[in-house]
């Protein structure tokens, strides 16, 4: 395991605070999500998750339909759809379009894709000013942080770390009262709400055969972004695109519910184009900028393909124990727990962190509560398939290898194995944490440390199974 | 741009040929539960309390305006387009200003009125959501930028749930360039999980159903 991973991994147990905030705020979104999705709230539940999957599947799977369809409907309302086929082609859009209007201020409602394409580093770069309009991204933005979470980005913040940021970012008082923390925030992103020349939005869905762009969140700052400035770009990945609207009756009673346990988030935006003759605001125009970014390449694994089916609840992340435990920074990508373990690898390459696919038990937590049904541990085990045979096409990997033949041979000879068993016994006691977690100095090698550094061995008990058999 | 390089990647990795025709998709699923508009009344009601929302059933538009008069207390406020609040004399009260047209002086008004007054296309019983169409009658902006929105709604707009909503109107699109469903006051949890009402949009929201 490549040592950034690692390291941030270790340093993250290592903070009793950070595991504190990571435990609190999961645990609390779990109760909110079980209490939501219980028979007695939502009797439909298991149905409305398998609907929603056959939904997804035949979207996908017939993916270029629903794109044209998608942006006929929108050319149709007076909008316009642009496809970007990476980061680059998606942020010179935005470029060129803040140059035709001479616009320099544009608001940001959360968008976990700009994220993915570093939209925002890219505009600044060329003396634009982005500014992130939810709370939690707003001071991430303010702190030059990464979202920590799918849907609470600012999860591991406490109202100090807060305090500090605003009073050094904004030259306000430090202020550790929450609610006075919001409203200087509202004060502040108010002005630039009514000055932004451009408003750039993502999307939840995609409605193919409304053209329309549909948004959901809760401040009511995506609103603002999409109404308040002359031009709105929404910016989604093309796996968005659902059929028709009546299939949101499906997704918005799944997508709230699994992500906070609210049964619908406070505002739910379905915008089809620019303000029509006769409305009275809204944007002069719109445009959608559809992402390509990698995602046409994990269409071709019948399997693996499920992997764009995702809504972005965050359930998984909430439902993981590893997640749970190394946080959302010490995933190699913006997404993270295990949607992000079996995104980045399909996205960025199996090689960049070749130990991501292994940093999970395989408990089965994240498909259990998955709103569209994705089987996470399936795809996980595809993806460590994958990963070893392409370490072993670089040469990698010989001493697992062998150790792990060396292994098979021994379990499949008792005599060798009881003898195997009866030296771990003797050799390497459990230490006073009650687990074993060093070896004996013979065998403390470098890939045995490495192996033993991520995982807890229970240590050998006195009599074995079979000695107790033997003398019952 | 991109548009022939991303479908083609896209096909290719399906199998798919352009213009080749689909399956059908899997039906729509809307079940409406038959609920008696009083009993969605009272459902609907409950939900909007549940999320520290205040509610009010009037009898008449009298009472409805009476109603708005109470909360408006001298407060500046702009009131939507919507016939009927022109009906209920809303528009009528001092210190209310309506008839608003130009997206300018729209925003200049919202950005500093102490109240936004609109009626809703519909409300939704079980969830207690009020869905607002944008049209000249109904401003996005009124529902968003006063720090307390007022719907003053008729009984007979009030439907059980989003499958009921989304069967009688199937298009959105075709009759507005924004539906924005709205339950309950703005809110945040971003700072420790802590809530806080009225971040970006009103903290304060009120549902009067009329009838």
């Amino acid at each position: 395991m490549p040592a950034t991973f690692d390291q941030k991994i270790h340093e993250t147990l290592a903070d009793a605070n950070l595991q504190l905030a990571i435990y609190t705020a999961t645990g609390r979104l779990m109760d909110h999500r079980k209490h939501a999705v219980e028979p007695a709230a939502l009797p439909d539940y298991q149905e409305l998750r398998t609907n929603a999957h056959a939904i997804k599947q035949h979207a996908i799977d017939h993916l270029d339909h629903y794109l044209e369809q998608f942006e006929a409907n929108v050319t149709a309302h007076g909008g316009k759809v642009v496809y970007a086929k990476d980061a680059t082609e998606a942020a010179d859009f935005v470029l060129a379009l803040a140059k035709q209007h001479g616009a320099r201020l544009i608001v940001k409602s959360k968008s976990m894709t700009t994220e993915e394409i570093d939209l925002n580093e890219r505009l600044a770069h060329h003396d634009l000013e982005p500014v992130e309009t939810d709370l939690g991204e707003y001071i991430l933005q303010l702190a030059h942080q990464r979202p920590y979470h799918i849907v609470a980005p600012a999860l591991h913040m406490t109202r100090y770390d807060v305090a500090d940021i605003f009073a050094r970012r904004l030259g306000v008082p430090n202020e550790t009262v929450i609610e006075k923390q919001t409203m200087t925030a509202r004060a502040v992103l108010r002005q630039k709400f009514l000055a932004a020349d451009i408003g750039i939005s993502g999307a939840n869905f995609l409605v193919a055969d409304s053209g329309a762009v549909v948004v959901v969140e809760n401040e009511g700052n995506a609103r603002l972004t999409t109404s308040a400035p002359a031009v709105h770009i929404a910016i989604a990945g093309i796996e968005k695109v659902i059929p028709r609207a009546q299939d949101l009756a499906v997704f918005l009673k799944l997508l709230a519910r699994s992500a906070t346990g609210q049964a619908l988030t406070v505002y739910t935006s379905f915008l089809s184009g620019p303000r029509r003759a006769g409305e009275i605001d809204g944007p002069e125009e719109f445009y959608v900028v559809l992402l390509d970014n990698g995602r046409s390449r994990l269409l071709a694994d019948r399997e693996k393909r499920q992997s764009l089916y995702c809504i972005r609840c965050g359930a998984c992340l909430n439902h993981c124990p590893v997640y749970r435990k190394i946080g959302g920074h010490s995933f190699p990508w913006i997404y993270s727990g295990p949607i992000g373990a079996i995104i980045t690898p399909q996205f960025l390459g199996v090689m960049r962190e070749p130990g991501l696919p292994f940093a999970s038990s395989l408990c089965g937590a994240c498909a259990e509560v998955c709103p569209v049904k994705i089987d996470i541990p399936k795809v996980l085990l595809e993806l460590r398939a994958e990963v070893k045979k392409a370490e072993e096409r670089e040469g990698k990997g010989r001493v697992e290898r062998l150790a792990f033949k060396l292994w098979a041979w021994v379990m499949c000879h008792p005599r060798m194995y009881e003898m195997a068993a009866m030296a771990a016994r003797s050799l390497a006691p459990a230490d006073n944490s009650g687990w074993m977690r060093r070896v004996p100095a013979l065998m403390d090698l470098p890939p045995v440390r490495a192996w033993l550094s991520q995982r807890d061995l229970p240590p050998a008990p006195p009599r074995s199974f079979r000695e107790m058999w033997r003398k019952r | 741009m991109s548009r022939e390089h991303v479908l083609h990647k896209v096909r290719t990795a399906l199998g798919r040929t352009a213009g080749q025709a689909i399956a059908e998709p899997p039906p729509a699923r809307l079940r409406i539960p038959v609920v008696d508009v009083e009993t969605r009344i009272a459902s609907l009601l409950r939900n909007v309390e549940a999320l520290a929302g205040k509610t009010r059933r009037v009898a008449t538009r009298e009472d409805a305006r009476a109603y708005v008069s109470g909360v408006l207390d001298s407060k500046s406020a702009v009131a939507s387009n919507a016939p009927f609040l022109r009906e209920c004399g809303i528009t009528e009260l001092p210190g209310v200003r309506s008839g608003l047209t130009d997206a300018h002086e729209l925003r200049v008004h919202c950005a500093t009125a102490g109240l936004g007054i609109t009626s809703a296309d519909y409300a939704l019983a079980d969830t207690g959501t009020l869905v607002m169409l944008a049209s000249a009658d109904e401003a996005r902006l009124i529902s968003l930028l006063p720090p307390v929105h007022i719907a003053v709604v008729p009984a007979e707009r009030v439907l059980t749930s989003l499958d009921e909503l989304f069967t009688v109107v199937p298009h959105p699109d075709a009759r507005t360039s924004s539906m924005v469903l709205i339950t309950g006051p703005s809110r945040t949890a971003d700072i420790e999980q802590i809530l806080v009402r009225g971040v970006h949009g009103p903290g304060e929201i009120h549902v009067v159903v009329v009838g």
